[in-house]
């Protein structure tokens, strides 16, 4: 018996960023610009989806696929009560969504009727950030009533993102939170990064965020 | 939590290669992770023992080699490791950095003994 060493140099996540593949390559032939929205649990991630809704609903048609590690339906409802479908993955206690679970959501959305997905993703800073599920463009949303520390305590999740949407600017007044800090930290991490500060309570930042989105919409399905 | 599906990948990716080399038994697998990349030395060892149990990658050890999170300072050019809390540059404290490394995430080979 012989013993030898095998170079292997195959990416841990290969397995899923193929699956993510595959779903980018379907919505890309639907015309569908996906976003893939993640963040700490109570952030506001679907406060914002639903603002999105309401800013954006009169332009375009939007789906939501919605991650949550317990079998409940109380966000799929709110996006439903919103009048938008909305597939809901129970993730059966996994901390994020994969690439497969997004592939099989996606067989159950009616991908001709609508134009943006948004897939809403477990609530959860590190788990997220490691596994790609396909979107165009992954979104953080962070509040300001979590600490102006985040970046520096979970960089990965501010890696490869597009978008920060910093929720919760109607309480600063309130709470000690260093937006300089805070910026300076993301700023390391992902210089490129566009940010919109929001506030879903007051409306605040909202249009800017519908803007962009709009834009980049347009821009994938060739309608400008 | 996720560091079970990344303990099922390392798993297939070896399984896959070890296959391909006609092997009998993987003995040692190598990965290589950057510090950037959040998952668990201990809680991926203590999925491996249970997952790995009547594979051709059974009781093969797991060598984690770590990588560390490395930035360079787009004003003066200096590089420098980040051992605990992320920092701006300690030369001349600007925040205008990059990453260069710690976000590496593969299997880099296996040992294994042929039939």
């Amino acid at each position: 018996m012989s013993t030898k060493t095998v170079t292997v140099v195959e990416n841990i996540m290969s397995a899923n960023d193929r699956v993510a593949q595959e779903n980018r390559n379907q919505l890309v032939e639907q015309g569908i610009f996906a976003i893939n929205i993640m963040a700490s649990p109570g952030a506001g991630k679907t406060s914002v989806i639903l603002q999105t809704i309401k800013a954006l609903s009169k332009h375009v048609r939007i789906g939501v696929i919605e991650g949550d590690t317990a079998p409940v339906t109380i966000d799929a409802d709110k996006i439903i009560k919103a009048g938008m479908p909305a597939i809901q993955i129970n993730t059966g206690g996994a901390c994020h969504l994969d690439a497969p679970m997004v592939n099989t959501a996606l067989k159950q959305m009616p991908l001709a009727e609508i134009d943006l997905l948004i897939i809403e993703n477990v609530g959860n800073l590190i788990c997220p950030a490691g596994f790609k599920l396909g979107s165009h463009a992954n979104i953080v949303v962070a509040s300001t009533p979590e600490g102006d520390d985040k970046p520096y305590k979970y960089p990965n999740i501010y890696r490869g993102i597009e978008v920060l949407i910093i929720n919760k600017t109607d309480l600063l007044p309130y709470i000690e939170f260093d937006m300089d800090y805070f910026q300076k930290g993301v700023k390391m991490l992902n210089p490129d990064l566009v940010s919109f500060p929001m506030s879903c309570k007051t409306g605040e930042g909202v249009d800017q965020w519908s803007q962009w989105l709009l834009s980049r919409i347009r821009r994938t399905s060739g309608n400008e | 939590m996720h560091e079970l599906s990344v303990t099922e990948s390392i798993l297939s990716i070896s399984t896959n290669h070890a296959q391909d080399a006609n092997a009998a038994r993987v003995t040692d697998i190598f990965l290589v992770i950057g510090e950037l990349s959040s998952i668990v030395d201990d809680s991926v060892q203590f999925y491996w023992d249970i997952i790995s149990q009547e594979t051709i990658c059974a009781n093969a050890q797991l060598h984690f080699k770590r990588i560390p999170a490395r930035f360079r300072c787009q004003d003066c050019n200096h590089d420098y490791t980040i051992t605990e809390e992320m920092q701006p540059c300690p030369l001349c404290g600007s925040y205008r950095v990059s990453v260069i490394a710690g976000e590496e995430f593969y299997v880099e080979s296996i040992a294994v003994e042929a039939e």
